[in-house]
């Protein structure tokens, strides 16, 4: 989809420049001509969004690492250094570690979007596995930057992420003591997180850069989920998606500044003011609440199944219940995208989106009891939704007859 | 018909430009927090002025103690350096200034200079070169009781920093 | 449109919910099984809220009287002291206070020195060994981010609402609930030797109740020498140490916030405008 207007250079400064570096061009095509569905709602604002996050963490990253220091015995001190001396260190170090918290709240609802639209379904699977690999990008770069205010639960989870690694059978040691550089948690890993968590970041504006790529190509989703058909079905990207993406940028940030100077504690726990000590471990750790979730699904496999042991088993189930993202496209067969148009499909999503809630709850509380029990319910579903539900529903669901084209259905939707 | 379709372009046109102005505000008052935390933090600032206790030094001897990251030469003069730097006319002087201006009225035994040569920034030797005063090993420069440049490549006397007597023994720098 | 923002709001609300959810155990790390804490009104607390300089002053002095025997304030520097939106005492007698306390410095012959207001606290003891030596094995924790580093466990909804009152003060909170809380164990508890029983914490720690009645002299009498007006001095004062830029912090975020509002709405009108020509 190439812009509709073209670009045409009268000024001779512009058509020297054109023949030489198209850059102008390609900025008229795909930051302002591009034609995008004018019926996307709010859902779809969260790509700008997020794509503001990405800039601002790397933007007070950089600021951050001017002052930290990444060695073990220091770190700690250096964090509130910045807290305390730096100028306006306590802003730029409470934007960063809640920006970490707005960005998978963002990431997370823009994941939600694509499930109930469709999103991920041809010509769209390319965009879809881009986009789950940012996701496991942006938890590496999370857990990494998590390990660096040293921190009792920093260190406690470095500990236990890089544990996981040691349930790969026979070259789990190996591995373990190759990624922790030393036989625990210590100096070794700190510095090489904070290296790997400067250059991630970097890495995923890279992968984000190929995903906005594979979204030019066929270009945007919509409400509907019926292909574009006409010009009338398309508004330029600037200045109407520029402005309404912008103004959800600026709704954004005032639960994010609320956050950021009433409370920038909150989203993350007590026990990190108390310096990484590898004698003792707190009483209860727990993941950011971000990975809640997924850790609930570690924990819920904690019986041995044939030769596979408990231990391995949750890493298969954690992996997997990320791995199992990048099959979606293939595992949903129906023809329709938008889940407004799928009778069977929505209950089924909504029960999706429930259970993932009920992991998150699940993921923070004691392994024990009624709450182990619902994680294996938890996790059940999750995989079944994927494994299941969608394939056996694509099949038997008959959809409701979807509009000729957008044009029609926002007419229709003022009829109403 | 046509002054309605005016005043609503005006008022279009106004609301985008100070929407604008706002967003230009905002995104400025976002970035100074950027820069400033370039400048100096709260505890460099903190050591920006310190007071140093002159009565561990007697008489002929220097320090050279740290100040803002700088090292700083303390020298109690003798009165025969006194002197000397005294009697020397203003004409022989590449950067002419009195002895009674590199020191505070009543303090004359009391020499403060930054210790960085005013060539390229080493840090002169004490009492040696050709005028008794300080000699810079790098490219040769002399400086004599008084910290005045009198021979070689380095165009200024050595700088001094603001300073005051807060008592005969306490002297406050920066 | 109406319909999709509607469902749109629906689920934000419930995101931010699920998201509160999954930080239900934030604040129970002390796993407190004894009394229920009771919440004070701190005057740091809320989006106005700003330290009282009076309170941090004889906060201070608890410290210094009572508690920096054995405890530090390793990231405190003297300066913090008479900085802006602290205790506010004068850069004097900051300076005089600095100069009771000795430093180590290496770089000098005599290896020590008088503190500056540009120094941090000393430490009290020179080595986790000495600490624990001299205090029945037990190790004091440094005070610098303690008030942080703990916090009160509440039950359901309270925490919850936590995220839109932006509660910070559960680390000031504990402090008081500990301090206050020295009683009788129950006649069925054994206390170990060299510990003490505490009520808040439904068990026994290493330190010995550290406030009696009287033993910090205020000056004046307008404010009483109690346990309570103790314990909440000290907290108070402790928070401050961990946080004590957050007056200016609020008040820049309700500068910020305020800004926002407008600029939301500003932005939402130019939005409007440019999609009144198009059915959506």
């Amino acid at each position: 989809m190439s812009g509709q207007s073209g670009y045409n250079p009268t000024n001779p400064v512009e058509k020297w420049l054109d023949e030489r570096l198209p850059i102008l061009r390609f900025s008229k095509e795909h930051l302002m001509d591009f034609p995008t569905p004018k019926n996307i709602n709010y859902w779809w604002t969260f790509g700008a969004i997020l794509m503001f996050m990405l800039v601002i963490q790397i933007i007070t990253g950089i600021v951050l690492a001017m002052h930290y220091t990444s060695d073990a015995s220091l770190a700690f001190d250096s964090v509130e250094h910045i807290r305390r001396n730096v100028n306006y260190g306590r802003i730029i170090q409470g934007t960063h570690a809640v920006g970490a918290s707005m960005f998978f709240f963002a990431v997370y609802m823009h994941i939600f979007r694509g499930l109930y639209y469709g999103s991920y379904k041809a010509p769209r699977e390319i965009i879809w596995i881009l986009g789950v690999l940012i996701f496991v990008l942006m938890m590496a770069t999370s857990f990494m930057g998590y390990v660096l205010p040293w921190g009792q639960m920093s260190f406690w989870a470095a500990t236990v992420i890089t544990e996981i690694f040691a349930a790969v059978p026979v070259v789990g040691e190996p591995i373990l003591v190759l990624l922790r550089g030393g036989f625990a948690v210590d100096n070794a890993t700190l510095t090489r997180f904070f290296s790997l968590h400067y250059l991630l970041p970097f890495i995923i504006l890279a992968v984000v850069i190929l995903h906005i790529w594979a979204l030019h190509v066929p270009g945007n989703n919509n409400p509907t989920g019926v292909e574009v058909k006409t010009s009338a079905d398309t508004v330029p990207f600037h200045p109407y998606i520029t402005m309404k993406d912008l103004f959800a940028v600026v709704v954004f940030l005032i639960p994010f500044a609320w956050f950021v100077f009433f409370a920038p504690d909150i989203l993350g726990h007590p026990d990190n003011y108390i310096q990484a000590n590898s004698q003792i471990t707190p009483p209860h750790i727990v993941p950011e609440w971000y990975f809640l979730p997924f850790y609930a699904i570690l924990r819920a496999i904690d019986f041995d199944m044939l030769f596979i042991s408990s231990k391995l088993g949750g890493v298969i189930f954690f992996g997997g219940s990320i791995v199992i993202l990048f099959f979606l496209p293939w595992l949903d067969g129906s023809k329709v995208r938008s889940g407004s148009y799928r009778p069977l499909f929505k209950p089924f999503y909504w029960l999706f989106v429930l259970n993932f809630l009920m992991l998150t709850y699940l993921g923070a509380q004691a392994a024990e009891g009624i709450f182990l029990l619902l994680s294996k319910v938890g996790t059940a579903y999750y995989f079944a939704y994927f494994l299941l539900v969608l394939p056996i529903v694509s099949r038997i669901e008959t959809p409701n007859p979807l509009p000729a084209s957008i044009s029609e259905s926002v007419l229709g939707n003022k009829g109403e | 018909m046509a002054s309605d379709a005016t005043s609503d372009i005006t008022k279009r046109d106004f609301l985008y430009v100070a929407t604008g102005a706002m967003g230009a505000v905002g995104a400025a008052a976002a970035v100074w927090p950027l820069i400033d935390q370039l400048n100096p933090d709260a505890s460099v600032l903190a050591l920006a002025s310190i007071e140093f206790d002159l009565s561990t030094l007697s008489e002929g001897q220097s320090v050279t103690i740290k100040w803002r990251g700088l090292p700083m030469f303390v020298r109690y003069r003798t009165p025969e350096e006194i002197a000397q730097a005294k009697a020397v006319p203003l004409s022989d002087l590449k950067d002419p200034q009195t002895d009674a201006e590199r020191v505070k009225e009543g303090h004359e035994q009391w020499l403060i200079m930054i210790a960085n040569c005013t060539h390229l920034g080493c840090v002169p030797v004490g009492e040696s070169g050709d005028f008794g005063g300080w000699f810079c090993p790098c490219h040769g420069s002399h400086y004599d009781t008084a910290g005045r440049i009198r021979k070689g490549p380095a165009p200024l006397n050595l700088i001094q920093p603001e300073y005051e007597f807060l008592s005969d023994t306490i002297v406050k720098i920066g | 449109m109406n319909k999709s923002s509607t469902t749109f709001k629906g689920l934000v609300l419930g995101a931010v919910m699920a998201l509160s959810g999954g930080l239900s155990v934030a604040p129970a790390t002390a796993a407190v099984v004894g009394v229920e804490p009771e919440l004070q009104k701190w005057t740091f607390a809320g989006i106005f809220g700003k330290y009282d300089s009076n309170q941090l002053q004889r906060g201070f002095q608890v410290f210094q009287e009572v508690c920096s025997s054995c405890h530090g304030a390793r990231l405190m520097s003297f300066r913090n002291l008479s900085e802006e939106g602290g205790p506010l005492f004068s850069e004097d007698q900051v300076k005089t206070l600095a100069a009771e306390y000795i430093i180590l410095d290496p770089e000098l012959a005599e290896g020590e020195r008088a503190a500056t207001p540009a120094d941090n606290w000393p430490n009290p003891f020179e080595t986790e060994r000495d600490a624990r030596a001299s205090n029945n094995g037990a190790f004091p924790p440094d005070f610098s981010v303690l008030a942080k580093a703990r916090g009160v466990s509440q039950k359901f909804p309270f925490w919850a609402l936590n995220y839109f009152t932006g509660y910070q003060e559960g680390g000031a909170d504990y402090i008081y609930n500990l301090l206050v809380n020295y009683t009788d164990a129950p006649h069925d508890v054994e206390v170990p030797d060299g510990q003490s029983w505490n009520a808040y914490l439904g068990g026994t720690l290493a330190m010995g109740p550290p406030l009696f009645e009287g033993i910090v002299d205020y000056e004046g009498d307008s404010v009483p020498e109690t346990v309570e007006q103790y314990a909440a001095d000290i907290s108070a004062f402790m928070m401050w140490m961990a946080e004590p830029h957050l007056a200016s912090r609020k008040s820049m975020g309700f500068r910020t916030i305020v800004f926002l509002l407008v600029l939301a709405g500003m932005m939402y009108l130019v939005k409007r405008k440019i999609w009144s020509n198009v059915a959506h």
